[in-house]
């Protein structure tokens, strides 16, 4: 296979572009300064600061749960969509399922926005958070599952129906065993984005809740110190565990993702 | 009633269960909220924020459908500028991605099969930390402390160069704009890549063709619909972005997504914040189409 040196070093200053910035917030994390410029020393400092900030804890509170409840109903939304693409090939369907995904993120955010307070007269809170982040995890779930239902043989729901199995038997014990993996990788996905999410959480929050995201936004535009990097560092811990998880459910989703 | 009619009438049923509750949902929250943006931009914006009523029955307050909005739109070029900086943003965040993206693409497509899931997992996982934390990392980076800060102007410096402030800056916004999206543009260039085959490759030689004839007469033409889709993956959500400006940007780096948030959230004026999303959204259709039009013609080429 051709690959010349010159490949290799432009590859390789590739992926230290994106990884350095990433290790620079982890390593100031264990800073002993105030100011993210050079190294002091090592400290625990920012963790013991980030486990007494009350604010950041029920930020953090709000975040899991907002992702537990968005991600579950999302994923059983999605996981029925992606079905529906397979088998019915619905267009209009599919086009609701895919646009938000695609649209830039802002457009999703402030239409909402309008709907809840001019058509739900809804107060902004936890609840238009998860209505909204519901929205556009579907569409990752749907994806999900639509691949692993196209990359299954159908002669095995023709076995299923021959053998005497009703659409629902045929379902339960060989549809649903198959697409597991595909709706466990898909919920996990969900809730990752829920946790990260942070244009239209911004736009759909209000002033009464903060999210994990929002925090870390305030603390960036106010007032800088290491504890952002901390809360980051232990927030990057948290989505990789994530994506161990979703890899061991489903190797094939991490490759065909984009 | 037959086995036959009980039985499709099953199938009707199940359509309808499966289909029925995601569709309803994205009906409500997806379909309902783009139609209400597209008439709030008609009316006119309420005395303390909001739409005004459509109709009161007072003569005094403004009421009913406008094109005011629109018009407004078209009568300041200070839009059409922002509009246009956006444009030219998005793509030169493109471009760059393109550029840095195609060699480490290349390069994983043309490794062994086992360690280019590997590759590419190495291209997602930074991708997988938060958003926010990613640009803010370059806030470290480039403040004006930081050792890289510290470099460059120490470079200018010796050039004679007056010193320079990397954060805030349109430097700044152009770098965070890089840095987010280019998975986005590596795994569908990696995906085409991988599927060449080598043997075109090796014809080519055969025929006389050097490295670079390879490259550019070969690889090249083949893998245009894989740069078009990761053109249009980047190209799209840059032209929207409103926090990478807002983070790292100066006060004059404003884009559409800024305009658009301050509308929202700051000024208050929601017809006009609905008419600039919906000249972002033909923006969008029309990059789109291009990219559509542009990959399909090559697909037949």
């Amino acid at each position: 296979m051709r690959r010349g040196p010159w490949l290799w070093a432009a590859a390789l200053a590739v992926y230290a572009f994106l990884y350095l910035p990433l290790t620079i917030v982890v390593v100031y994390s264990f800073n002993d300064s105030r100011l993210n410029a050079e190294w002091v020393g090592f400290t625990w400092h920012w963790y013991e600061v980030l486990l007494h900030d009350e604010e950041m804890l029920l930020a953090a509170g709000n975040s899991l749960f907002i992702a537990f409840v968005s991600s579950l109903v999302a994923t059983l939304l999605g996981t029925m969509a992606g079905i529906a693409m397979h088998r019915y090939r619905l267009k209009s369907l599919t086009f609701m399922v895919l646009t938000p995904v695609a649209m830039p993120e802002i457009l999703l955010g402030v239409s909402l926005l309008l709907f809840f307070i001019q058509v739900l007269n809804l107060t902004l809170g936890m609840l238009s958070i998860i209505l909204a982040h519901i929205t556009f995890s579907i569409g990752f779930v749907a994806v999900i599952v639509r691949a692993r239902l196209a990359g299954m043989d159908e002669n095995l729901f023709e076995a299923a129906r021959d053998l005497g199995a009703s659409p629902w038997e045929t379902f339960r014990y060989v549809t649903f065993p198959l697409i597991l993996p595909a709706i466990v990788a898909g919920g996990l996905m969900a809730f990752t984005l829920s946790i990260d999410d942070f244009v239209i959480t911004f736009f759909t929050a209000g002033v009464g809740v903060q999210t994990l995201p929002l925090r870390i936004y305030s603390m960036i535009k106010i007032a800088v110190t290491p504890e952002v990097n901390a809360v980051s560092t232990l927030l990057m811990l948290l989505t990789l565990t994530m994506i161990v998880l979703a890899a061991r459910f489903a190797p094939d989703v991490l490759k065909g993702k984009a | 009633m037959s086995d036959e009619r009980k039985l499709s009438r099953a199938v009707r049923i199940t359509k309808w269960l499966v289909s029925g509750p995601p569709f309803v949902y994205l009906l409500l929250f997806f379909v309902a909220p783009s139609i209400i943006m597209v008439l709030a931009s008609f009316r006119y914006p309420g005395e303390f924020g909001g739409l005004a009523p459509l109709a009161t029955g007072d003569p005094a307050t403004l009421q009913g459908l406008t094109l005011e909005t629109y018009q407004f739109f078209f009568s300041d070029v200070i839009y059409g500028y922002v509009f246009f900086k956006s444009f030219l943003v998005a793509l030169a965040t493109t471009l760059i991605c393109l550029l840095l993206a195609y060699p480490l693409s290349l390069l994983i497509a043309r490794s062994p099969k086992k360690s280019r899931d590997l590759m590419v997992l190495l291209v997602i996982l930074p991708f997988a930390s938060n958003f926010l934390i990613r640009v803010y990392a370059w806030m470290i980076i480039l403040g004006p402390q930081a050792a890289f800060s510290q470099a460059v102007n120490g470079l200018l410096a010796a050039l004679g160069v007056a010193p320079v402030h990397l954060l805030f800056s349109p430097f700044a916004v152009l770098v965070g704009m890089v840095y987010v999206h280019l998975p986005f543009m590596v795994l569908p260039l990696y995906t085409n890549l991988e599927k060449h085959d080598p043997a075109l490759l090796d014809a080519a030689q055969d025929l006389g063709a050097n490295a670079w004839q390879r490259f550019w007469r070969v690889t090249f033409p083949l893998s245009l619909p894989g740069i078009f889709s990761g053109s249009a993956l980047v190209f799209i959500p840059v032209l929207g972005m409103f926090a990478i400006p807002d983070i790292l940007g100066g006060t004059g780096d404003m884009l559409i997504g800024n305009l658009i948030k301050e509308q929202f959230l700051g000024t208050r004026d929601w017809p006009f914040g609905s008419t600039l999303s919906i000249m972002l959204t033909i923006a969008v259709l029309l990059i789109v189409w291009v990219a559509a039009r542009l990959g399909g013609r090559r697909h037949y080429a």
